[in-house]
């Protein structure tokens, strides 16, 4: 597999991250270098094994359903480029 | 006494408990230090008038006859932990001014320990890298410099955390390792480096980079220091849903220097091709040193470590792009000057393409196609599975009755700055090489400085443990520690 330009072009909207068009070509080969890279995993049989999601086969801590925590709205909002009444304020996201 | 900031921690807390030092003083020594470490840039955010009052703090502590551990011990923090009130942003521009108004359950352990902080310490961007390089703060210096004049890499991700007990700026430092940011840099600059088992220490407020495979570890002076920062980081913590419900043991304890009858696997895949014959010669001389005090030595097979590397550099980059997904200009950090009529996806693009750096902004796209539709499959599941095979062959191998696995830490040592980072991104990748295995099968592993290459750089080996047993693991490395004897320190040149 190998990645066109357009595709890096849609893999960098996926990410969000603007590449400029002039940057796609180096874009595309360097992706292609690490992409071709990983191939190597392809020599490997793993009929019949099951992807490995955690270390430890252990279940997933449960607690009761209480509330812990809260009541923070300044602390939230304190790193925020821009917080308004409350809110983070964000550019216009319906035309 | 002088040249306090010189001490290990086993000397300084001893010094301490007897009145011979204060706890003021031996922070003014390291804040000395620091001051004057400029060239090394390991320190990038200092906190001194924090490590002041925390000295104080403690000097009231011991006084009172309420010492742990670690009380007065002045301390260096990877700039990924978030300390409240601090700069806290994992060497990233995109968390430029972000100050944590939380606190990470490993610093939250040593402060309440009494561990005085010094400051923030430099890495590679989100722990991306091997060479400490790819940070907003510009690349750490070896303290490490021969005649030829060359700055050398401290190694990456943690070379902030490396560099600064290297050039003793602190007595001991936190660090991250995910594919090999702790041993690697430990290696680098002649320092003991130890990953724990994942789930051994809380990731909570640990900037994430892969959150299966980063955990925390300390970086010190001695293997006896590692086991004291060890029992001080660890934790069981409810706010973490992977830290481990295991009781945290006395590792110092368990330095019993008794090794007789352990067993240590020699893994033959691991004998890669181009293997120089310095590391290859310095690692059946440490092997002779384990047979000489009484450990048997093994040959042992790990069929699918050549395939670790490449599903690393799958699995890592998928849950970073997911991890980093958050960093989008609206919660913290930095956001992008906008232009007339951007909306919403046009601030996320260029908040994201000017705040991460290249290395981050490459793995993060390569994150996001590996797990995109039609492609999920055939990368990110295929890498899983090898992970898998990975982690069985280390199973198997311990189920033979294995004690540890003994391995160099790197190919080679340290190289220059700007020499790796130019071209190829999978050249620097080889770095991992012999790291990386460890971090997709959640064992603990350490480096301990073993000796100097014929140029003059330490060079340093490496022992993966049991699940769970970096008591049985410290053990070793000290018996190794003692046996090399490597008392080494870099000339001061900054």
């Amino acid at each position: 597999m190998s990645i066109t330009e357009d595709e890096a072009r849609k893999v960098a909207h996926l990410a969000r991250i603007a590449v400029d068009d002039a940057d796609l070509p180096a874009l595309a080969q360097e992706l292609n270098g690490i992409l071709h890279f990983m191939e190597q995993l392809n020599e490997v049989d793993v009929e019949g094994v099951e992807p490995m999601t955690g270390v430890e086969p252990m279940r997933l801590k449960r607690r009761e359903d209480i509330v812990t925590d809260g009541e923070m709205q300044d602390l939230i909002l304190k790193n925020a480029p821009d917080a308004r009444e409350g809110f983070f304020a964000v550019p216009k996201v319906v035309e | 006494m002088s040249d306090l900031n010189k001490l290990t921690i086993a000397g300084a807390r001893d010094a301490l408990a007897k009145g011979e030092v204060s706890a003021v003083e031996l922070t003014e020594a390291c804040i000395g230090a620091i001051d004057a470490s400029g060239a090394l840039n390991a320190f990038v955010h200092d906190t001194p008038d924090l490590a002041r009052d925390m000295a104080k703090a403690a000097d009231a502590r011991i006084k009172a006859g309420d010492a742990a551990p670690l009380t007065g011990i002045p301390v260096g923090v990877k700039d990924l932990f978030c300390v409240k009130g601090v700069p806290s942003q994992s060497a990233s521009r995109i968390l430029e001014g972000f100050l944590p108004q939380y606190e990470s359950t490993v610093t939250r352990n040593l402060w309440d320990q009494g561990a005085v902080m010094l400051g923030k310490l430099n890495q590679d961007e989100f722990g991306m890298g091997s060479s400490t390089e790819n940070s907003v703060y510009g690349a750490t210096v070896n303290p490490w410099k021969l005649e030829d004049g060359v700055s050398r890499t401290a190694g990456g991700s943690s070379g902030g955390s490396a560099a600064a007990v290297a050039a003793d700026l602190c007595l001991a430092a936190t660090a991250t390792d995910t594919g090999g940011s702790i041993r690697q840099p430990a290696a680098f600059t002649g320092t003991v480096g130890l990953r724990p088992t994942y789930g051994r220490v809380s990731r909570w407020g640990v900037i994430a980079y892969a959150s299966s495979l980063d955990q925390a570890g300390p970086i010190t002076k001695t293997v006896r220091d590692a086991a004291i920062m060890l029992g001080a980081m660890a934790s069981v913590d409810p706010k973490d849903s992977t830290s481990a419900d295991r009781p945290v043991p006395d590792y110092e304890a368990a330095l019993t220097g008794d090794i007789r009858g352990k067993k240590i696997g020699i893994p033959r895949e691991y004998r890669i091709e181009g293997l120089s014959d310095e590391i290859d010669g310095l690692w059946s001389r440490t092997a002779e040193m384990l047979k000489d005090a009484g450990a048997e030595i093994v040959d042992i097979s790990l069929p699918h470590a050549k395939y670790a590397l490449p599903a690393y550099y799958v699995i890592a980059p998928a849950e970073a792009s997911s991890n980093l997904a958050r960093y989008d200009g609206v919660r913290y950090g930095r956001r992008a000057k906008l232009g007339q009529g951007d909306g919403v996806v046009e601030m996320y693009e260029k908040t994201r393409a000017e705040g991460f750096g290249r290395e981050v902004q490459r793995r993060v796209m390569i994150g996001t196609y590996v797990l995109s539709a039609g492609f999920y499959d055939a990368y990110y599941n295929r890498a899983r599975k090898v992970r898998a095979l990975i982690k069985r062959d280390f199973d198997q191998a311990y189920a033979g009755g294995i004690d540890a696995i003994l391995a160099p830490t790197t190919p080679s040592a340290a190289f220059g700055l700007g020499t790796a980072n130019k071209g190829d991104p999978v050249e620097m990748y080889l770095n991992d090489v012999f790291t990386v295995t460890l971090n997709l099968a959640g064992l603990p592993g350490i480096s301990v400085p073993v000796g100097l290459d014929k140029q003059g750089l330490p060079l340093g080996m490496q022992l993966i443990g049991r699940p769970w047993d970096e008591a049985g693991l410290l053990n070793l490395a000290q018996a190794l520690e003692t046996a090399a004897g490597f008392t080494a320190k870099p000339a001061h040149w900054w």
